[in-house]
C-alpha cells in the first residue's frame, strides 16, 4: 500500500486553491494521501480536501508559521516526511512560488531528489515516474524518480481537481522549530485581484503590436470582462523595453504557463515566447500579420487590427458575464 | 566582500530543439549539433549584482564556479569579461540528472573558501530545475532566499524581496547567504572589448569532478512536444468577433 504525503499551502490562514491540485495530483501514485498543511492554526478551507481526495489531513502549527517561514516549514515537513508507516512512496508539492523555495530545501533535508514542476505523474512497475517540460516546453523530460520518497512538484493549472470523497480526518500537530535565520517580514499585495501568469486560467499577453505601454489599457479592459479569473501577461520584447513588469512575461526567460484559455494579441510568435504558452488548453491569436508564426500554434486566429478586435471581444465577453 | 556565482551554460533561448536519436530508436537527451551555447540568463543576473556588490564595498573577489563539459571554459570566460576575477571549472562531460548531485559537487568546492555571498540564477533555462541554489544553502547551513528580485544589504543583513503569486515577498536575512537571482535583480553589463582581452588572462582552474552518487533522477525519454493541432483563421477584422466567442463557447467550450 503506498502512501503519499500531498504538502498544501495557506496564506492568511486560508487554503490556496492550488491545494486541490496537489491532493489530486498525489492521488495518481494511489494509496492513501496525507495532506500536510502549515499554519499558525487552524485553516480555512482544509477541512474541503477530503473531497478531492485526502484520507488525512494535517496541520502542523507553529507560531511562525503565520507567513511562509521557509526553514521552519522545510524542517517540519522533512521530519514529517521521515515518519509515516514503513515511509511515504512520495512527497508531493505545488509548483508554486512558495513550493519552488521549499522542496528543494525539503529534497536536501531528506538528501533525495526532485522532480519539479511536473505535469504527468504515475507508477509504472511500483516506480514513481514523471512528466516534465524541459527547455520551456520545447521538450518533454520523463524520468524515474527513485528516492525514497519520491519528491514531486506539480505546475499549477495542470492536474484538474476531480472530486472523490474520503474521510478526511483532521489531526493539529504542534511543532517545534529552529530559531529561523530568514524572515518573511511582509507581503506587499499587488493592485486588488490581480492574478499570477503562472496561475490564472485565462491569459491575455501583449506585444510589441500594442505599440505603446497606455496602449495595455484595452487587454486589462478584456480582462477584467472575464471577472477575476483572467491576468494579463507580456512578450519578451514589452518587458525588456521597460512596458511591463517582469512579472508577467511569459517565455523561455520569463514564465512557463497552462491556462485553460490564452490569448496572445499582437505578438508574432518568437520560438522562446511559444516555448512558455504551447502547453495552454486552447490559444488564440490576434494579429495583423496573417502570417505571423503565433498563427501556427493557435487553435483559432483573428486577423486583423488589435484596437478593434480587442475591444469588440471585451463588449462580446461582458454580454457573456452581464 | 568576497562572492562566488555558480553558473550553467545552457542552449540559447531562441534554440530549436532537436532531440538525439541515442540507439534504440528513442532519445534521451539534446542534439547539440548547430547549437549555440550561451551564460544561463539568469546567472548573467547573478554575476552583474556580485560586480555591483564587491564595486560598492570597494575590496573583495567575485568568483565563478561552473559545473559542466570543457566547453564551459567559454562560458565562464564571459563572466570574467563581464568583470569577475577568477574562474573554476568542475568539468564533467555529463551534467547529473539529479540537481542534487550538482548540488553536492558544489557545496563541497565552496567549502574550501570564505563566502560573504554564494549567488546563482533562480534557474537554468534548459533543465527548469530552479533547485540547485537551495540545495547547497541546506549543505553548506547557509540561509538562502530564492527568486530576488530586489536586494538591499547594509553590513551583515539583507533585504531581499521576492515575487509571490499576487504580490511580492519582503524577505530579512543574515550574511553569509546563498541568494538565487531573478530577472529585474539589475541590468547585466555587456562585456567590453577591454573586458573580453583581460578575461584571457584571468585564472581559470579545471577540475575534474567526481559525483558521490548515482542520483535519484533516471531519464525515461527526452521527447518533442504533443503537436498542436492544426488551428483556423475564425475571419478578419473586428467582424470575425461573434464567431470566435461562438466557437470559444461551442466547440472548445472554455467560455
Amino acid at each position: 500500500m503506498t502512501s503519499v504525503l500531498a504538502v498544501v499551502e495557506q496564506r492568511d490562514g486560508t487554503l490556496r486553491k492550488i491545494s486541490h491540485e496537489v491532493v489530486t495530483a498525489a492521488h495518481r501514485l494511489g494509496g492513501t494521501v496525507e495532506a500536510l498543511v502549515c499554519a499558525a492554526g487552524p485553516v480555512k478551507g482544509a477541512d474541503q480536501l477530503g473531497k478531492f481526495g485526502a484520507d488525512k489531513v494535517v496541520t502542523l502549527t507553529n507560531a511562525a508559521f503565520a507567513k511562509y517561514a521557509p526553514e521552519g516549514m522545510a524542517q517540519a515537513i522533512a521530519e514529517r516526511a521521515k515518519g509515516g508507516d514503513g515511509g511515504y512512496t512520495a512527497v508531493v508539492f505545488a509548483g508554486s512560488a512558495t513550493g519552488k523555495d521549499l522542496a528543494p530545501r525539503v529534497a536536501a533535508k531528506l538528501g533525495v531528489a526532485l522532480a519539479g514542476d511536473v505535469t504527468d505523474v504515475g507508477l509504472e512497475g511500483g516506480a514513481v515516474v514523471a512528466t516534465r517540460p524541459v527547455y520551456a516546453g520545447k521538450a518533454l523530460l520523463k524520468v524515474k524518480v527513485t528516492g525514497k520518497p519520491a519528491l514531486l512538484s506539480v505546475r499549477p493549472n495542470v492536474f484538474t481537481p476531480v472530486e472523490r470523497p474520503k474521510a478526511g480526518t483532521a489531526e493539529t500537530v504542534a511543532v517545534n522549530v529552529a530559531a529561523p535565520r530568514v524572515i518573511v517580514r511582509e507581503i506587499k499585495a499587488a493592485e486588488a485581484g490581480a492574478l499570477d501568469v503562472a496561475e490564472a486560467q485565462i491569459v491575455i499577453s501583449g506585444g510589441r503590436g500594442l505599440k505603446e505601454p497606455a496602449n495595455f489599457k484595452v487587454l486589462e479592459d478584456l480582462a477584467r470582462a472575464f471577472g477575476s479569473q483572467a491576468a494579463v501577461g507580456a512578450s519578451r520584447a514589452v518587458v525588456d523595453a521597460g512596458w511591463r513588469a517582469h512579472a508577467d512575461q511569459v517565455g523561455q526567460t520569463g514564465k512557463t504557463v497552462s491556462p485553460t484559455l490564452y490569448i496572445a494579441v499582437g505578438i508574432s510568435g518568437a520560438i522562446q515566447h511559444l516555448a512558455g504558452m504551447r502547453t495552454s488548453k486552447v490559444i488564440v491569436a490576434i494579429n495583423k500579420d496573417k502570417d505571423a508564426p503565433i498563427f501556427k500554434v493557435a487553435d483559432y486566429g483573428v486577423v486583423g487590427d488589435l484596437f478593434e478586435v480587442v475591444p469588440r471581444l471585451t463588449e462580446e465577453i461582458r454580454k457573456l458575464h452581464g | 566582500m568576497n562572492i562566488a556565482v555558480c553558473i550553467k551554460r545552457v542552449p540559447d533561448s531562441e534554440t530549436r530543439v532537436k532531440i538525439s536519436a541515442d540507439g534504440g530508436g528513442g532519445g534521451t537527451r539534446l542534439d547539440e549539433a548547430g547549437v549555440k551555447f550561451v551564460l544561463n540568463p539568469y546567472d548573467e543576473f547573478a554575476v552583474e549584482e556580485a560586480l555591483q556588490r564587491r564595486e560598492k564595498a570597494g575590496s573583495g573577489e567575485v568568483a565563478i564556479f561552473c559545473l559542466g563539459p570543457a566547453a564551459a571554459q567559454e562560458t565562464i570566460r564571459t563572466a570574467l569579461a563581464m568583470g569577475a576575477d577568477r574562474g573554476v571549472l568542475l568539468q564533467s562531460d555529463a551534467i547529473p540528472a539529479d540537481a542534487f548531485v550538482t548540488a553536492q559537487s558544489l557545496a563541497t568546492e565552496l567549502k574550501a573558501g570564505v563566502w560573504d555571498l554564494i549567488l546563482f540564477g533562480k534557474m537554468a533555462i534548459d533543465d527548469y530545475n530552479q533547485q540547485v541554489g537551495p540545495m547547497v544553502a541546506e549543505l553548506l547551513g547557509l540561509p538562502c532566499v530564492t527568486a530576488v528580485a530586489h536586494l538591499e544589504i547594509e553590513g551583515a543583513k539583507g533585504v531581499a524581496e521576492r515575487e509571490i503569486e499576487g504580490g511580492i515577498e519582503v524577505v530579512e536575512f543574515p550574511l553569509p547567504a546563498v541568494l538565487t537571482a531573478d530577472k529585474g535583480l539589475n541590468e547585466p553589463r555587456y562585456p567590453a572589448l577591454k573586458g573580453i582581452m583581460a578575461a584571457k588572462k584571468k585564472p581559470l582552474e579545471v577540475k575534474p569532478v567526481q559525483f558521490s552518487t548515482g542520483g535519484g533522477i533516471e531519464i525515461v525519454a527526452l521527447t518533442p512536444p504533443p503537436q498542436r493541432k492544426e488551428g483556423k483563421i475564425v475571419g478578419e477584422g473586428a467582424g470575425a468577433v461573434p464567431e470566435l466567442v461562438r466557437l470559444l463557447r461551442e466547440e472548445a467550450k472554455v467560455l
